[in-house]
């Protein structure tokens, strides 16, 4: 595959991150917009933890927020907020694959990659009201997650991001802006999601746009 | 225990109430009820509200008059009433019977009618005469009608015969039920063999026919045998290549279980790819050796028709075509044997062996109440292992009564959400949501469905919607998504 053809995924809207990722471009682009796939996300900076991932250590790290209004603010890109006596910051991050790779998210920012919580937000613009919608995502590793502030997925233990791994029960969406947020936790390797929603049939919804505070 | 311990035992039964029936004809739905006609004194009707429980309902001569066959069909054959076939050929139906006299001289009739159902103000047979008939010195011994509609061409046929030499094809005329060419030679498709009829499937026309003896008892060498064509006239070769004109015949099925003798082949096709066939036992040692009825999955396997079985009570893990994953009640599961650390250390020699895991050393963390029901990978645990029990008095579908879903040492039960989603409840209390129809399909795999989703009128199955979330969604045939395996655990 010539390095000319071959673009890195993740892209960071604003702000200077290392990249990762080798489909063509057309080919990821395509494919990921042609099934739905949310690609713009706020991502916050890595924030460690046990790194347990059974269903009572996932709900537990969850149940009580690490940080203030964690399950109903929607960050601005380069916003921070304090976890302990630590500092970590949100970003604006893009992918042009189906994943958005939170590996190298952490890595290129010299940030821990291992026994981590990553706290993801993104706000999905819905042209009318949408019923017996069910939000769809993979995650590697464990991960729960909300729409518009209700609690819909939980997943547990060790896993890879397969799409559609979690799948909400049917659920409506809003005209307007709706808010999808996850937290995502990773004992050790690789870590990554994807998200996306699916219709009544259970086919995946394109055409969505996103828009994030910048 | 109370109503949890009224199911039956768990043995595969051919069906409930009044199931016994010789030479079945080919199982029909009328409005929403299953017919079936079977050989005896003015033609046994039996009536089926679910295709589970059957019963009998008087004779069908009773609807003509003089209650016996038409006088041309008694002097081309005889007064016995055997063996009928029916089908439905626009707004009518048209069923055939088995006249014989003194065999080979035989005949088959035609009655006509508008409704199988007795009840009807427009129920009404009209004796429409022989249609064939053998005269005692040919080839053949017009008994045993078996009716078969071309999906390709619309066209109605009709094979006949009983060992008396060959099996006869005749086509039809669809509007009449007569013969449609009436002075042209009947086409030879088999010998040596009865109870013939005809399917279609991806280009192939399939002629089953039943070999060996009947009417022993349990000493009846029944068994149903077949050849394919690519015309509907033949030739009918073996899956070894022999024609059934030359005693050829793959063996579709045989004795098996506690069933002996089967015979009289019927399709039943339910849609949505979900094909059925019914049959009878010449003996059924559960029920005192008599004939009965049956009704079973009808598999496709390289392109041939394969017997499947009604569903086997047992314990399983349930696992998703789709996604692979197993079908779990949503609790934290432990590792069989405990937490430990990697195995294939020490000496190797191993340890002493691991007991299973079931219920009983894990339900006390269990939440008492409602728990959601997710798939994960399957991990021997006991949140895994779901008991399929068979549910008495609760009614049924074609084959095989409604079953009850718990996990494994619980009575904790699979039932659907009112809003089409999926729960495991503290115990069965045999509400609708909770009686499950489990259908083998024409791969193998299965489809399940609750007899009833609150705020649903449309039927819904057990559906993979994502690799850890199943749901409950209209059934497509097409895909994966709400196919089943039953796996021992």
């Amino acid at each position: 595959m010539s390095p000319l053809r071959t673009l890195r995924t993740l892209l960071v809207i604003a702000g200077a991150l290392a990249v990762t990722g080798t489909l063509p471009v057309a080919r990821a682009q395509g494919a990921a917009r042609a099934n739905g796939f949310l690609q713009r996300w706020l991502v916050l900076e890595p924030i460690r933890v046990a790194g347990q991932l059974t269903d009572s250590a996932v709900q537990a790290a969850v149940t009580t927020p690490p940080f203030p209004a964690a399950l109903t603010h929607v960050p601005r890109h380069g916003e921070t907020v304090t976890v302990g006596d630590t500092e970590v910051a949100w970003h604006v991050v893009g992918t042009l694959d189906y994943n958005l790779n939170l590996y190298h998210f952490a890595y290129a920012l010299h940030k821990p990659t291992s026994n981590v919580l990553f706290w993801v937000v993104t706000v999905v613009n819905v042209p009318r009201e949408m019923s017996n919608v069910r939000l769809a995502i993979g995650s590697n590793a464990a991960s729960v997650w909300w729409v518009n502030e209700q609690r819909v997925i939980g997943i547990y233990n060790d896993r890879q991001t397969v799409i559609d791994d979690g799948v909400s029960k049917r659920l409506t969406l809003k005209p307007g802006p709706n808010v999808v947020r996850a937290a995502i936790i990773n004992a050790g390797g690789a870590t990554d999601f994807c998200a996306r929603f699916l219709d009544g049939e259970d086919r995946p919804i394109t055409g969505l746009t996103v828009s994030l505070p910048s | 225990m109370g109503v949890l311990a009224v199911v039956l035992a768990p043995t595969l039964l051919a069906l409930d109430g009044e199931p016994g029936m010789h030479d079945p004809s080919t199982v029909v739905v009328d409005g929403s009820r299953f017919y079936a006609f079977g050989t005896g004194n003015g033609l046994p009707i039996s009536v089926s509200d679910d295709g589970w429980t059957w019963r009998r309902a008087g004779g069908l001569m009773q609807a003509l008059p003089g209650g016996r066959p038409g006088p041309e069909v008694v002097a081309r054959g005889g007064n016995n009433t055997w063996a009928p076939d029916v089908i439905r050929s626009g707004d009518k139906y048209f069923l055939y019977y088995s006249a014989p006299g003194t065999q080979p001289k035989s005949a088959i009739g035609l009655l006509v009618g508008k409704t199988l159902n007795p009840d009807s103000p427009d129920y009404k047979w009209e004796d429409g005469g022989p249609v064939v008939w053998s005269d005692g010195i040919e080839d053949s011994n017009a008994i045993d009608p078996g009716l078969f509609r071309d999906p390709l061409s619309g066209s109605l046929w009709l094979t006949y015969g009983s060992y008396f030499g060959y099996i006869r094809l005749v086509e039809l005329n669809p509007a009449t039920g007569k013969r449609l060419y009436p002075n042209r030679k009947a086409i030879d498709v088999a010998i040596n063999s009865e109870a013939s009829v005809m399917i279609a499937r991806d280009g192939w026309y399939y002629l089953l026919v039943t070999h060996g003896s009947c009417c022993a008892g349990a000493n009846s060498s029944y068994n149903i045998r077949m050849g394919r064509a690519r015309k509907v006239t033949g030739p009918f070769l073996d899956s070894a290549g022999i024609d059934m004109l030359q005693g050829g015949g793959k063996l579709f099925l045989g004795s098996q279980g506690r069933h002996i003798g089967p015979g009289h082949f019927g399709l039943l096709d339910l849609g949505d790819g979900v094909q059925k066939f019914s049959l009878h036992y010449e003996a059924d040692l559960d029920r005192g050796g008599i004939s009965v009825l049956d009704i079973r999955p009808l598999l496709w396997r390289d392109g041939w028709p394969e017997a499947g079985d009604n569903f086997m009570p047992g314990t399983y893990e349930i696992e998703s075509v789709r996604t692979g994953t197993a079908l779990e009640m949503a609790v934290q599961g432990v590792p069989v044997g405990g937490p430990r650390g990697r195995g294939g250390r020490g000496d190797g020699r191993g340890g002493d062996p691991i007991p299973a895991q079931d219920a009983s050393q894990m339900s006390a963390t269990w939440p008492a109440s409602a728990i959601d029901v997710r798939m994960s990978p399957y991990l021997l645990q006991a949140q895994q292992k779901w008991t399929v029990t068979p549910v008495a008095n609760a009614g049924g579908y074609p084959g095989s009564p409604y079953f009850k879903i718990t996990i494994a040492g619980t009575e904790r039960a699979l039932a659907a959400t009112p809003d089409h989603e999926l729960t495991v409840i503290p115990a069965f209390s045999r509400g609708p949501e909770q009686l499950w129809r489990i259908d083998q399909l024409a791969d193998g795999t299965y489809r399940v469905m609750p007899k009833a989703t609150p705020e649903s009128r449309d039927p819904l199955a057990l559906s993979a919607v994502g690799s850890s979330m199943p749901t409950l969604a209209r059934f497509h045939p097409d895909t994966d998504r709400q196919r089943w395996l039953f796996k021992t655990p």
